[in-house]
């Protein structure tokens, strides 16, 4: 069984009658134990997806689904009171941009006690004993006097540390890592992704990672979502994903990537945006964007369906011989 | 800490000179003196009129007499009321625990109900409930306190008979005077019935005198608690399976609460002007109702004394709301 199971997944925004749809039909599962990456780029749902599977997407947003269950339990139909008992103990999440996640008028202590207190309960002693563990576990160094600390006080690789340490509290068995590296200075990067892969492991906790960074997922997940416009493109294990992309957009995303623009002046680029709520295509979403596109695309959306490596949503999948990364969609500019 | 204050401390002197300047200036500017004031409408002999205003030293250029009034107010003199002869600054102190109460009971009623409603309207945006909260709190602000108190007597105690139209606490108690708090003094003096009858004859003076700082602050808590629950540490908090109620009674107010506390000083000035009407239309003995008797009987020496300590009281409570200030944010502390 999964553990995290999402059918049909919607997100819309504003009116009922021309709403602005944020994820649209998601279907995506995370394994006991696994990495999963998801990627796209800015404005394709990945953050919107992580929020409303927490529950925290508020009116005048609405979350609809057919399936949404977290081990077996349908998180949709559960009380409110006992799903948010979930989170924070079952389900964790860490944010992108950790100078602004912590409250600044409490202290690091104060922050991982009121969780362990919430969740777990004890004696006071004990709950600091506990978060004393927790800031050594994330490697803060001289953490008792990291405990009295104020966020302002922190650096943003320090603060990112403590919302692990916070997030990994309860001992979750699936962590929401909403591009965790984002904020960071490069070298704190990798630092940070270190932690997250050790205590991964360590725990054998499930690690949702959404990110800008192929090269992140490339060396740390063992399944890729690919996200545009609040559709998954293709899902995929790495190796097949990186080395033989079936969808044309998951092909330009490789082609824009640095590595395999060596000797070239600009990098290359897909041209076109995201489409906004006004000017969603009718047909295939990336249609508008894509070289490949033809009649039908414009006018008959794709589903998403199975294929060799994983699911690919495209009618014209680029066979994986005959599609380099490089020729995909993607323009030089 | 120490050195911050020191500074403040600093910025006070040039603030009291410009005040006396300011005072000095309007009040003579009034027509009429206190000597043509005491002589009431028949008027009096020019020699003795004359006679008079040389011995208040009226007669002398208005430089000179601000000097002279600068000069022993530096010294802690503050000169005798020429109405009653007596010390200003003795009548000031008989009369500012009158004003404290009223003002301390309208500064609490409007925090008790300015944040809840605040924060009510806030959590409830766009509802019929914010717009309501925000539609009473914004009549409640434009309302011009004589006439609103006016209102609160002719309904409450005129036609309704339930709280008395003035004064402090009814003719047949007597209480000593310990505190000068009639709320205490009531208290102390055991009599049957005093302090509810002090605590009758605060209600309308305190809803009068509450309702302006009470929509300022709804208003600014509504806003502050908008701007905070917006902030990506209260999505935090709440992924992190908070509460609700821990969320917004924890995490978001206690940062809404910072620009609330600033503006909670700056009420106090609001409160002594407001005191002004307030006092006068309850007969509330006051040093609101103090200072407009002075100015009617152009009672030169207590108009200024009186507004130089009420800008002191101001200004030492913005003090402490700074200090506060950085008491519950800790940015602030560990900067200074």
């Amino acid at each position: 069984m999964a553990l995290l199971e999402i059918k049909n997944l919607s997100v819309h925004f504003g009116s009922e009658k021309s709403p602005m749809i944020a994820v649209d039909g998601l279907d995506l599962n995370v394994e006991q134990g696994e990495v999963l990456g998801i990627v796209g780029e800015s404005g394709s749902g990945k953050s919107v997806t992580s929020l409303a599977l927490m529950g925290l997407i508020d009116a005048p947003g609405r979350v609809s689904a057919d399936v949404l269950k977290f081990d077996g339990r349908d998180l949709l139909r559960m009380p409110v009171r006992e799903r948010r008992a979930m989170l924070g103990r079952d389900i964790a999440m860490i944010f992108q941009d950790p100078g602004t996640t912590l409250n600044p008028c409490f202290t690091v202590e104060n922050h991982l006690v009121e969780t362990l207190a919430v969740h777990e309960g004890g004696s006071r002693k004990a709950l600091r004993a506990r978060a004393l563990e927790l800031l050594q576990q994330v490697e803060i160094p001289d953490p008792s006097r990291r405990l009295e600390a104020y966020p302002h006080q922190l650096s943003g690789g320090m603060s990112q540390r403590v919302m692990i340490a916070l997030a990994i509290a309860c001992n979750p068995r699936l962590l929401i890592a909403d591009e965790p590296t984002t904020a960071l200075d490069v070298t704190v990067q990798a630092q940070v992704l270190d932690l997250l892969l050790r205590l991964h492991r360590e725990r054998g906790m499930g690690l949702m990672l959404i990110t800008h960074d192929l090269g992140v997922i490339a060396e740390t997940a063992q399944r890729v979502v690919v996200m545009y416009a609040g559709q998954v493109m293709e899902i995929g294990t790495v190796p097949e994903i990186f080395t033989r992309p079936q969808h044309p957009y998951t092909a330009a995303l490789m082609s824009a990537l640095p590595e395999n623009n060596v000797g070239r002046q600009r990098l290359q680029t897909i041209a076109g945006v995201v489409p906004g709520a006004y000017d969603r295509p009718r047909g295939c979403l990336l249609a508008p964007r894509c070289t490949y596109a033809e009649d039908r695309c414009h006018t008959e959306r794709p589903a998403l369906n199975r294929a060799a490596h994983g699911a690919v949503r495209c009618f014209f999948p680029l066979a994986a011989a005959s599609a380099p990364a490089s020729a995909a969609n993607a323009t030089p500019t | 800490m120490i050195s911050y204050i020191l500074r403040r401390l600093g910025v006070v002197l040039p603030t009291f000179i410009g005040i006396t300047v300011l005072v000095f200036a309007l009040i003579h500017m009034i027509p009429g003196d206190p000597v043509e004031a005491m002589s009431g409408e028949r008027g009096m002999e020019p020699e003795r009129y004359a006679r008079l205003i040389a011995e208040y030293g009226l007669d002398r250029p208005l430089p000179v007499q601000y000097a002279d009034y600068v000069f022993k107010a530096a010294h802690g003199n503050l000169g005798r009321s020429i109405v009653t002869q007596e010390s200003v600054l003795t009548e000031f102190v008989d009369r500012f625990p009158a004003t404290l109460e009223l003002s301390a009971c309208a500064i609490v009623f409007a925090l008790c109900l300015g944040i809840p409603a605040g924060m009510i309207a806030a959590l409830k945006r766009n509802t019929p409930v914010d717009y309501g909260v925000m539609g009473v709190s914004l009549a409640g602000y434009s309302m011009p306190i004589f006439w609103w108190a006016l209102l609160l007597i002719l309904f409450f105690s005129v036609h309704l008979g339930w709280t008395p139209v003035s004064g402090r606490i009814a003719i047949e108690y007597d209480p000593v005077r310990v505190t000068g708090l009639m709320l205490i003094d009531s208290l102390l003096s055991g009599e049957e019935g005093a302090f509810a009858s002090a605590v009758s004859h605060l209600i309308l003076p305190t809803i009068a005198l509450g309702t302006i700082p009470l929509a300022t602050l709804a208003r600014m808590t509504r806003s502050a608690m908008l701007e905070v629950l917006g902030e990506d540490y209260v999505r935090a908090a709440r992924a992190r399976g908070l509460s609700p109620l821990r969320v917004v009674g924890r995490h978001a107010l206690r940062n809404a609460l910072i620009p609330v506390v600033t503006v909670i000083g700056l009420q106090v000035g609001t409160l002594l002007a407001g005191a002004i009407l307030t006092e006068t239309i309850f007969s509330w003995p006051g040093i609101g109702k103090w200072m407009v008797e002075a100015i009617h009987r152009r009672d030169y020496p207590v108009v200024q004394g009186g507004i130089l300590l009420s800008a002191t009281l101001v200004i030492f409570v913005n003090l402490i709301v700074d200090v506060l200030y950085g008491v519950i944010n800790p940015r602030i502390r560990h900067t200074r």
